[in-house]
């Protein structure tokens, strides 16, 4: 579980993360919902440790996260999984390299059994005959798949997805959501997912946050944000024709 | 970033294989084209010094002079490196700013792997043999302007090899190996922090690579001038 106190980031003087509070609950997808340049991505930088705050705390399973202290925040980095919107998968790696990668870094593992944890994970994943592939020799939708393979690779105790379908088609996307929720479950992790895609919301979405310009403005779940009365929610939620014609034949029916 | 560069150190067994695959990307990379550049800059030294100096009364053993204190103390350790800037500094720049924009470094951060030291210390170990690689320019710029010298029928193979021989100076070789090693944590530094520290896409790579190439060749200058002016004036 990771529980966020009032915290706050600032770039120049201007608030882009403000004020917000907020509990990420383990065994569930959290997903932090928002249009673009509403906050969502600092927000997980934030939760990351990539940014300082201006303000307030971050607690995993009640310990807060201090990036001063440097034994503290490199034991609970191994225990953090993340999934970036391009992959970030390293261009000079095989993907089976890319995948054995925490385990070269952080386990005592021999070779044989870090390529025995890296084919479990492959196999997971569904993943066929591209362990010796380059990232620019796969598809999109493949690369997602190792990325997700990398981050599970070491057993994380929390999981970060940054647009994890974007630039996906409609088809893989819904695959690449389903496969996070499975794990989420399958390895009891806290799964953090920034999203503006309100396919993954009804897919995947235990837990929602609702981003409009830095703030929180709403938390639910997924069957809450489509009854939901909020018009700045109803205006993102109902954007789509698709939804808004999903909202009409609920309300005649 | 030099502070963080040799802090919090990458384990052993994967910074040995980073270290050969820098060793093999900037050293070894580059041995052809240094060799190339020497061999063509030695014999153009000899050549301009051969015609400059018609007069019959001057010794034919001034060519191979001339050529050696050229070579060995600014053809080789200097203009090399300012190639090299070119060269491996675009690479070095590149490959990390591509990594920056494609948030390879930000995974390594959220990893827990102190990206500095992953990144730029086996560079900085690597370009440890650059004085190497300009034992080399100088071995073959002097071969250069003996080539060009004898078969260009300018001077004598004796005269030559008197000439190189001729009023030789240890000092100078400390000198330029003094030059050498400044130059070479220059070329190792000034490129990685203008590939990690940039911002933006595929167009500010480039704009990057550019950047990196005047700052490392202009600081390779004033060190240049600085060392000169320290060491032998």
């Amino acid at each position: 579980m990771i529980t966020v106190n009032k915290i706050s980031k600032s770039f120049d003087g201007v608030k882009i993360i403000d004020d917000i509070s907020a509990v990420f609950d383990k065994g569930k997808t959290n997903l932090i919902i928002g249009q673009s340049g509403s906050g969502k991505t600092v927000l997980m930088k934030c939760l990351l440790g990539l940014l300082d705050l201006d303000n307030g705390e971050i607690l995993y399973a009640g310990k807060k996260f201090q990036k001063d202290n440097i034994s503290t925040i490199s034991n609970l980095r191994k225990q953090i999984g993340m999934v970036f919107q391009g992959s970030a998968l390293f261009d000079s790696m095989s993907v089976l390299d890319n995948i054995i990668f925490p385990l070269r870094m952080f386990s005592d593992k021999t070779d044989s059994e870090m390529i025995s944890r890296a084919k479990e994970v492959i196999k997971r994943v569904d993943l066929k005959d591209v362990d010796s592939k380059f990232p620019s020799e796969i598809s999109g939708g493949m690369k997602k798949r190792v990325a997700i393979a990398r981050a599970i690779v070491l057993n994380p105790k929390y999981l970060f997805c940054d647009e994890p379908n974007s630039g996906l088609d409609p088809k893989t996307a819904i695959i690449i959501d389903k496969l996070i929720q499975e794990i989420t479950v399958e390895y009891d992790i806290t799964t953090v997912i920034n999203t503006h895609d309100m396919n993954s919301v009804m897919e995947i979405g235990d837990k929602i946050i609702f981003l409009i310009g830095g703030k929180k403005i709403w938390e639910g779940s997924k069957h809450e944000i489509l009854n939901t009365d909020d018009k700045m929610i109803n205006d993102f939620v109902y954007s789509s024709e698709l939804f808004k014609k999903v909202k009409l034949t609920q309300q005649k029916s | 970033m030099i502070k963080y560069t040799f802090t919090k150190f990458t384990k052993w067994s994967v910074l040995k294989k980073l270290i050969f695959q820098e060793i093999d990307d900037l050293i070894i990379g580059s041995i052809g084209i240094v060799a190339f550049m020497s061999f063509l800059i030695g014999g153009v030294v000899a050549i301009q010094t051969a015609l400059a100096i018609e007069n019959p009364f001057l010794p034919g053993n001034l060519i191979g002079f001339a050529t050696r204190q050229s070579v060995v103390l600014e053809f080789a350790p200097t203009l090399i490196s300012i190639i090299m800037a070119g060269k491996v500094g675009s690479f070095i720049t590149s490959s990390i700013g591509t990594m920056r924009v494609t948030e390879q470094i930000d995974a390594l951060e959220v990893m827990g792997i102190n990206s500095f030291n992953y990144l730029i210390f086996p560079k900085i170990i690597s370009l440890l043999l650059y004085p190497f690689l300009i034992t080399l320019a100088m071995f073959l710029g002097i071969l250069g302007g003996y080539v060009a010298t004898v078969y260009g029928g300018f001077s004598s193979s004796f005269d030559f090899i008197q000439g190189i021989q001729l009023d030789f100076k240890v000092f100078h070789i400390i000198y330029t190996y003094i030059k050498t090693i400044l130059f070479a944590f220059v070329l190792a530094t000034i490129p990685s922090y203008h590939g990690f520290f940039m911002k933006g896409g595929a167009l500010e790579v480039g704009k990057a690579s550019n950047i990196s190439f005047v700052w490392t060749s202009s600081v390779i200058i004033i060190i240049n001038f600085i060392v000169t002016q320290l060491l032998l004036a």
